[in-house]
């Protein structure tokens, strides 16, 4: 036990040093997903059937296959379309697109639950479509989304786990070098165990907060089934 | 009333501070039928609910057929078998059809064989005229359908006694009548019945005694005449009042029962 | 060459659904255990399963996988890759799939218990015969995510080494120098193998519904 704690101190800066690139992963692939799904989830739901169709395609397409096999595809794949990007846009892009599929399906749920009423009231008092999506489908929307969407930070925290595979110099990276140092994958991996563990804690704790500091008395979705 | 079938002796409980009920003596003869009477929250459930064993008594005991079954080390699936009890919201196995739900207490606890655990349960949903919707499941039953197979399945255990614990408060009004009709002909071929209910025109028919319990404790037994009619204590008297007056209007309506 | 190709990258798709058949219903089997253990179990038991849970949970796969995957193909058991792979994912995915179960058996509700007890059942019987059928039933749509879950995440099992799709496709990009069109397949496979799995599920869902009135 004190052989792992020396171990675990030993290695803690470069760990750490990890540990900021995968909560940078973290922080821009939630960024740009939240862009993206914000985006797919109102052209699905009030796009033409074109956009639509677009939109829906997206979604399933990132929903229904592994996010390494879509990094794959864009760090390995693309440049035989003559498309090379580097890892570091490749593993932002993969875990956006991913993500922003996920983010999608949160919000949706919510812009459902508010319905065509809200839609028919702004548009009754001469608001344009994109303005009632604005000014008042998504204020509730953003708001009601939030317990849902509280699952996706650490989602997708523990997904960025995968972008070693392409040389990213992440948290899982720094165990597979430690692991070679060391001739101890167990206690490697371990470590960085513990390293997510406390990040998913804090990240948890702070998404609590949120969900409690924004939340309306008598708005919630469960209180909206009838 | 020495040849008591079901007895509590000096019966307590207790959740935390909260006390349900104490030293309940109540004796439930062979044949008999005791109706148990009082306000909400009085412990009559909870009491029910003891003398089966599904909850643990503080103190006090129980005896079935002259055997102490609080005793400690005493078969508790045994003593359910030999006690039947029907639910307020009926409790039916929801995957199971209503012949099934009839079955399995004797193809899974008494192990009959199929063949002849399914003429047995034919036989006890016949009993509550259910023989024709013997392949619904729950989900298909109205509430008062339900009851009935609810009642079915205790008795195909062939109990000595039979618990019913408010089995009409959860129904629409139109539907009691069915249940009650189905436990008043229990009473008249003899089955030991101890139930708790606030139908009074069913207490007034059908009871041999009447328990009337307020605030864990009992006020006044005595026959439906006795209690209906020359109550002792003033509780009672006054929960009778009140009773008639809230539950009167739901007896006609649900269609000339008693 | 083309046939070549496909068949060479359907040879991984079946390694890639062995791999999940393996650890789903290993998965299954733990996470059965722990829902029943936390849910029917002691003060102890219910302790272990909720620390389990919330450990594995909050810890990413991928690093379960290579933790499990070095202890299963160590010196104390000695499993090849395929297998340490697949048994890893699957002691992942249980505690995901303990919280399915255990939600269901709540659902279900305690009064099914009473009953059931009341007609002389032991406890043990009462979940095996009334518990368990109603919550398998009600499980069936959370598990269908957690089962397309499994799949996606059995491409982990490429970083073993174990010669799945994405590892077929990675050898097909080098052989033919076509990397769009080896990683896009995979893709494709993985999608309709998705998509296979929540038809199918949704299928049994509705074959196992309860009637209820019209």
């Amino acid at each position: 036990m004190s052989d792992f704690f020396e171990f675990f101190t030993r290695f803690l800066p470069d760990l750490l040093k990890g540990a900021s690139m995968t909560l940078l992963l973290t922080a821009e692939g939630l960024a740009a997903g939240f862009v993206l799904g914000l985006l797919a989830t109102l052209t699905r739901s009030y796009g033409n059937k074109f956009w639509r169709g677009v939109a829906i395609g997206y979604i399933e397409l990132f929903r229904g296959t592994p996010l390494l096999v879509q990094l794959f595809l864009i760090y390995y794949g693309l440049p035989g379309l003559g498309i090379t990007l580097s890892r570091e846009l490749s593993a932002f892009l993969a875990l956006g697109l991913n993500s922003g599929a996920y983010q999608a399906e949160y919000l949706r749920g919510s812009i459902l639950a508010i319905g065509d009423n809200q839609m028919m009231a702004g548009r009754s008092i001469g608001m344009s479509k994109w303005k009632t999506i604005w000014h008042v489908i998504l204020p509730q929307a953003l708001r009601l989304a939030i317990p849902a969407w509280s699952n996706e930070p650490v989602s997708l925290l523990k997904s960025t786990g995968v972008v070693f595979l392409i040389a990213i110099p992440e948290l899982m990276a720094k165990a597979k070098s430690i692991a070679a140092k060391t001739y101890d994958p167990i206690g490697s991996y371990i470590a960085v165990a513990i390293i997510y563990l406390a990040m998913v804690y804090l990240l948890d704790a702070m998404l609590k907060w949120l969900e409690r500091a924004s939340r309306i008395p008598g708005f919630e979705m469960e209180g909206r089934k009838a | 009333m020495t040849d008591s079938i079901l007895e509590a002796r000096k019966l307590t409980k207790i959740y935390g501070s909260n006390v349900i009920f104490k030293d309940i003596d109540l004796k439930v003869a062979e044949g008999e039928t005791i109706v148990i009477i009082g306000p909400s929250g009085t412990g009559k459930s909870t009491l029910l609910r003891c003398m089966n064993l599904l909850t643990k008594a503080d103190n006090g005991q129980i005896f079935l057929d002259g055997k102490e079954i609080t005793a400690p080390d005493y078969n508790e699936d045994q003593v359910r078998q030999q006690i039947g009890m029907v639910f307020q919201n009926f409790l039916l196995f929801n995957h199971l059809t209503a012949l099934d739900n009839v079955m399995i207490g004797l193809t899974k606890v008494k192990k009959l064989p199929k063949e002849q655990a399914r003429e047995k349960a034919m036989e006890e949903l016949k009993r509550v005229g259910l023989a024709d919707r013997a392949d619904h499941y729950p989900g298909q039953l109205s509430g008062g359908q339900q009851q009935r197979v609810g009642i079915a399945r205790a008795l195909a255990m062939d109990p000595r006694v039979m618990l019913f614990d408010e089995p009409t408060s959860a129904l629409d009004p139109e539907l009691i009548g069915e249940v009650l009709g189905v436990m008043e002909k229990l009473a008249r071929d003899r089955m030991t019945m101890l139930v708790v209910t606030h139908e009074m025109g069913f207490a007034r028919e059908v009871a041999d005694r009447i328990v009337f319990m307020e605030k864990g404790h009992i006020v006044e037994e005595g026959s439906p005449d006795d209690l209906f009619y020359h109550p002792k204590h003033d509780r009672t008297r006054e929960f009778l009042w009140k009773i008639t007056e809230l539950y009167g209007k739901k007896e006609k309506e649900a269609g000339g029962n008693p | 060459m083309l046939s070549n190709f496909i068949s060479y990258i359907l040879q991984g798709t079946a390694t890639t659904i062995a791999v999940t058949l393996i650890a789903l219903p290993s998965g299954l089997l733990v996470g059965l255990l722990l829902a029943l253990l936390h849910t029917y179990g002691g003060k102890v038991a219910n302790r272990f399963a909720a620390a389990y849970s919330l450990l594995m949970r909050s810890v990413p796969p991928i690093v379960l996988l290579f933790i499990l995957y070095f202890i299963l193909s160590g010196n104390l058991i000695n499993l090849n890759e395929f297998w340490a792979g697949s048994l890893s994912l699957g002691i992942v995915s249980s505690a995901y799939q303990m919280e399915i179960l255990r939600g269901a058996l709540l659902s279900v509700g305690s009064g099914q218990m009473t009953a059931a007890r009341a007609v002389g059942m032991s406890r043990l019987q009462a979940i095996q015969h009334i518990l368990l059928p109603q919550a398998l039933r009600l499980a069936i749509p959370p598990w269908s995510n957690e089962a397309s879950i499994v799949l996606k995440d059995s491409s982990l099992v490429y970083a073993l080494g174990v010669p799945e799709i994405l590892r077929r496709a990675q050898q097909l990009s080098a052989t033919t120098q076509q990397p769009f069109l080896a990683y896009g397949t995979a893709a494709l496979i993985y999608f309709v193998l998705v998509f296979a799995v929540n038809r199918g599920l949704d299928y049994l869902s509705e074959r196992t519904k309860l009637p209820t009135h019209p």
